[in-house]
């Protein structure tokens, strides 16, 4: 059985928003964003109410462009890096739409727009949203160290999005991107233990994904003017084309580029490896990519949503990082 | 549960990409800025020692003096950006531990007084204090036994 899911019907990207923090709004791509807080507590007395302030505020502006019959789309599917998925939860809680959290670590983003394109296809929903976020501050504080502790980062480290994005998804429709493929990816483990080297523990889940892909669609790297991965950052893009042209036979150097790279300004912003965290392929995908696609610059393009399903918990127990990569086909 | 193998090509390729830290640029650094937080220490205990103040309270003072500065610094969120720089010669001297007690102090500030400050506040001063006393404990017995170390 083929792993890639065929939509028949072409669901349609009917808007999409991106609402970033701080150091992104400074980053290359502010431009391009719905809104740029001046400051990651986006008035809010936590972080973690921050980030669901701003996954809320992602989804509003994204329902809002997409002018929908009702006002509402038809269900949500969001999650994000927090444990019990809390930012999502607390984001959607005042929108009275039936929810369904996910978790794909930083791939939610692509799995989110693969789950809301399949239930758009099969006729269940006239319009859903794909939405994720992830904050800097509250992600610190779970995965790694309090914000003032005083410490060093490995430079295959990466900068953790603060940002959110939404995505809603409706019928077909003339003259607006589509989604024609997705693939569910499989979850990929090759021994890798170092938490502060994400990027490499994800590149071989990206290049089973991508190989996957473009062998069951019968397509070559050449055949999309962009494979974007979610947030490989610049140790893990390296990694997933030598894995790529290693293993698979494949060149995908001229074609790709990492969300974890567009994001923020590599020489300046002092962010070692990249961007990283839902919020990165999310708001990444939602406004620059999206625009592209609009002004008909790209006309084919795979978001590579990648995940490192790590639980700070089972690393301590001596465990390895598993990882995912899920795939959506845009096209214009 | 069965855990998978590690690829061995890859993670020799992991470790060819991966970029090592800067460690003759960070032992500089933290050489230097060690240097001058105890003799920052040293001017200390002289200004503490020319007030009238026996050894063992100057000596004190010192401790108490580069904690409360610390904390000050960690407070303002001026501390993580010295360290980010000075690595292991703001950690090593006491500017380290007060350093790991006050950050998660700060930090689980919002989950309360109790359950988030109080109990939060030794998450990573914790590994410190319990192999730093055991050992403290264990030389200490030696030093009593069998080098003439007098109580």
């Amino acid at each position: 059985m083929k792993n890639v899911v065929e939509l028949k019907n072409s669901p349609c990207v009917l808007s999409s928003a991106a609402c970033v923090g701080k150091t992104e709004g400074e980053g290359p791509l502010k431009d391009y964003f719905d809104v740029c807080y001046p400051d990651d507590g986006i008035n809010q007395t936590s972080w973690e109410n921050a980030e669901s302030q701003l996954l809320h505020d992602a989804i509003d502006t994204a329902v809002n462009k997409a002018s929908l019959e009702n006002n509402n789309p038809d269900i949500i599917f969001a999650g994000d890096l927090l444990n019990q998925c809390t930012s999502s939860t607390y984001a959607v809680r005042s929108f009275n739409v039936p929810f369904a959290g996910l978790f794909g670590a930083c791939s939610t983003m692509a799995f989110s727009i693969a789950m809301a394109s399949v239930f758009v296809d099969g006729g269940y929903v006239k319009s859903a949203a794909a939405a994720t976020s992830s904050h800097f501050c509250s992600a610190e504080k779970q995965f790694r160290y309090p914000l003032e502790y005083g410490g060093q980062r490995a430079p295959s480290a990466q900068r953790t999005v603060t940002g959110a994005a939404s995505f809603i998804i409706g019928e077909k429709k003339r003259n607006s991107v589509f989604i024609p493929r997705v693939l569910f990816g499989k979850v990929v483990d090759f021994g890798i233990t170092d938490t502060s080297n994400m990027g490499a523990a994800m590149a071989p889940a990206a290049g089973e994904s991508i190989a996957q892909f473009l062998k069951e669609t019968n397509t070559k790297p050449e055949d999309y003017d962009l494979i974007l991965t979610g947030d490989l950052g610049a140790v893990g893009s390296r990694l997933l084309i030598d894995y790529l042209k290693e293993r698979k036979n494949t060149d995908i150097s001229s074609v790709h580029d990492d969300c974890g790279l567009l994001i923020y300004d590599m020489d300046t912003q002092d962010v070692h490896s990249g961007g990283s965290g839902c919020g990165c392929s999310g708001v990444v995908t939602a406004s620059y990519i999206m625009k592209k696609m609009q002004e008909k610059e790209y006309k084919k393009v795979l978001l590579v949503g990648t995940g490192a399903l790590m639980s700070p918990l089972i690393s301590l127990q001596g465990e390895s990082i598993p990882a995912i990569a899920h795939i959506v086909e845009f096209n214009r | 549960m069965s855990k998978p193998k590690p690829d061995k090509e890859y993670s020799e390729k992991v470790k060819k990409v991966t970029p090592n830290s800067p460690i003759i640029k960070d032992c500089i650094l933290a050489f230097l800025v060690g240097g001058a937080v105890c003799t920052f220490g040293e001017l200390l205990f002289k200004l503490y020692s020319s007030v009238p103040m026996d050894e063992k309270s100057a000596k004190t003072l010192v401790s108490i003096s580069l904690i409360v500065i610390t904390a000050i610094l960690t407070g303002i969120g001026v501390y993580d950006r010295i360290a980010k720089h000075a690595g292991a010669g703001v950690a090593v001297p006491i500017s380290g531990f007060a350093n790991s007690v006050c950050a998660p102090a700060i930090e689980y500030a919002v989950e309360g007084h109790v359950l988030g400050t109080a109990e939060k506040m030794f998450t990573l001063a914790g590994a410190v204090i319990v192999y730093g006393c055991s050992l403290a404990s264990f030389y200490g017995m030696i030093y009593y036994f069998f080098l003439g170390g007098k109580i």
